[in-house]
């Protein structure tokens, strides 16, 4: 019985839907972490004087203290934005399944 | 030298957590309250608690030290173990919570051979929580030592003590109230140490930084990327050891299954990731804030110019310097909280492992009655507590600094892989993840003994067989590798079974049918 149900569920449009706008938003947001944070590295790596340029001739403060200030922000944000989405449409969708399933 | 305030103020500490396990014994009565505070602490609190359980005194005292000693070098740690947050929420969080009960095993025996995972799982977490628990102790006691003027021995023994009790008496909903408070505590501490920096500099990073770079030895360059990661390789392998080991710390996974559901999961990531976030941006102040106050305060320098205890003691020497006597035990008590509530989270972790994953999963293969399995868990508590006290002690005089560094290795390469692979990979056999994952683990061992870490500073020899200091990259790499390979040529009627059985655990994993 239930691995019919599961079956059912598992060809439904709703659970298509859902799985997809799911790993659409993960892989994304996923990949803007690890390219950022990956490009980054290859910096440190290859070209560390960039991060060491002034941000303006004034200033001593190099671009690498806001560079890297900046990724932990954007780390921040980017799991406020997944939060966001996921309660706010993907629950929906969610909700939608169960209710029609059970 | 005895340091009243700062015994008074963790003797406070110490009760007010004792009364919290006294009160946390009475509702820890069942499995699920042992391993998991029967699913019933809230996102805010989980966030907070998994929040905890990252800022130890490693972290705190060890990346202030860094930015101390090296300035912007520390930054770029403190990047490395924030990113592998977010991944973990994308990818890992809801599923995990969806498919487990109360160890990370749970998801990834899912649709697997139970006791050949369970045994791999087990085998993964305990050598990443013995690792950790290690050089927590051996941190511990020499710490302590230092702040309270108390013999190394009876610090470690009375870390061991007040663990055992805290986890055997009041499992996880102890555990987690006494992470929450020290988290509470040392991020109010580092706040005001900031704020004390920012004052002193007139509330300018621009005179902060210069204040800095003017009494530095290393002047300009501690504001850009210096000698610590030299070569790519290191600086991927580095960057991939921090990303995934996160995503493969026992500990830190055992927390996603103490809240009600998916929904509760992910938000206690998104407030874990906040709090870490604005603690490493405070570390990397308050690094620059222990240049321009003390690095050239007689104080607390020995004579050679060194900072008296080493740079890890940057931020305790720093809080003495904007906060006086009071303050200065007010953060000595809040460190020696922070170490005793970690060890408190690996204790449960490694517990749990043995108790759930070994006693209940593999020797009684899943029959079992909850009284026995209760009581083998806080055996194993004990168990755990008292080989931490005898390592502790044991290890001393050793060098344990890449004994967090193997932990983190083991976890990105035993660990991580097997778990993502489960959830993600469909054609993941048993028999592929038991090789694939002991792989992992045997590399990353053997890489980090041949490593300039161990055969250099500890077996004395000239030249590192392995050049790198991070073994991750290859370690990694070797798991999923040997993981993908003995799957695809396992053409056993249990793996058809097994891949046949993943569309019923993907369901599962997205809307966790079970809640």
């Amino acid at each position: 019985m239930r691995s019919r149900l599961e079956k059912k569920i598992i060809k439904s449009e709703d659970f298509k839907l859902l799985v997809k706008k799911k790993s659409f938003i993960s892989w994304l947001l996923s990949s803007i972490i690890l390219l950022t944070y990956f490009s980054f590295i290859l910096l440190i790596a290859f070209f560390p004087e960039i991060l060491g340029m002034k941000i303006s001739n004034k200033s001593i403060i190099t671009i690498g203290i806001p560079i890297g200030v900046s990724i932990i922000l954007l780390a921040f944000l980017s799991t406020g934005i997944y939060v966001f989405i996921a309660n706010k449409k993907l629950d929906l969708i969610e909700k939608k399944i169960l209710k029609k399933f059970k | 030298m005895i340091n009243f305030p700062a015994i008074t103020m963790f003797l406070i500490f110490v009760f007010a957590t004792l009364a919290i396990t006294y009160w946390a014994s009475k509702k820890t009565h069942s499995r699920s309250h042992f391993y998991a505070a029967g699913g019933k602490i809230t996102s805010l609190q989980n966030g907070l608690a998994i929040a905890g359980d990252y800022m130890s005194a490693a972290s705190f005292l060890g990346i202030s030290g860094l930015v101390y000693l090296s300035g912007y070098d520390g930054l770029i740690y403190s990047i490395g173990f924030l990113v592998g947050w977010p991944i973990i929420l994308f990818l890992l969080a809801e599923r995990l919570r969806n498919l487990g009960d109360y160890t990370f095993a749970d998801a990834t025996s899912h649709r697997l051979n139970q006791t050949q995972i369970r045994c791999l799982a087990a085998s993964g977490s305990l050598i990443t929580v013995a690792l950790y628990l290690i050089a927590q102790m051996v941190g511990a006691g020499k710490l302590i030592q230092l702040l309270f003027g108390l013999p190394y021995e009876l610090a470690v023994v009375i870390v061991g003590v007040l663990m055992i009790l805290y986890v055997s008496f009041g499992g996880m909903l102890a555990t987690t109230w006494v992470q929450i408070i020290k988290a509470v505590l040392l991020l109010f501490g580092a706040t005001f140490i900031t704020v004390a920096v920012l004052w002193n500099s007139d509330f300018s990073f621009e005179s902060l930084f210069q204040k800095a770079v003017n009494v530095h030895p290393r002047n300009y360059n501690i504001l850009q990327p210096g000698g610590l990661i030299s070569d790519p390789v290191s600086a991927i392998s580095l960057g991939i050891a921090l990303m995934f080991g996160t995503a493969g710390l026992p500990h830190i996974l055992m927390r996603f299954f103490t809240v009600k559901n998916a929904k509760e999961a992910r938000k206690s990531v998104f407030f874990a990731t906040g709090f870490i976030g604005y603690f490493y941006i405070l570390t990397f102040i308050i690094g620059f804030g222990a240049i321009m106050l003390i690095s050239n305060n007689p104080k607390f320098l020995n004579i050679d110019g060194s900072l008296i205890g080493g740079s890890n003691m940057a931020a305790i020497h720093l809080a003495n310097a904007v906060g006086g006597d009071v303050f200065l035990g007010f953060i000595s008590a809040v460190a020696f909280a922070t170490i005793l509530a970690v060890v408190s989270g690996l204790t449960l972790a490694g517990a749990s492992a043995v108790s759930h994953d070994l006693y209940a999963s593999v020797f009684k293969k899943g029959k079992v009655n909850e009284k026995d399995e209760l009581f083998v868990s806080k055996i194993s508590a004990v168990s755990l507590g008292c080989i931490a006290i005898f390592l502790g002690i044991l290890f001393e005089k050793q060098n344990v600094a890449f004994m967090v560094g193997l932990a983190f290795a083991v976890a990105a390469s035993a660990n991580f892989p097997i778990l993502f692979l489960s959830m993600y990979w469909k054609k993941l056999t048993s028999k592929g993840a038991l090789i694939g994952g002991s792989s992992g683990l045997i590399t990353a061992t053997i890489l980090v003994i041949l490593s300039p870490a161990v055969w250099v500073d500890i077996f004395n020899y000239d030249a590192p067989i392995f050049p790198y200091k991070y073994p991750a990259l290859f370690s990694v790499t070797t798991a999923f590798f040997i993981t993908w390979f003995v799957s695809i040529i396992d053409k056993s009627k249990e793996a058809k079974n097994e891949i046949l059985s993943f569309d019923n655990q993907f369901l599962q994993s997205q809307i966790g049918l079970r809640k």
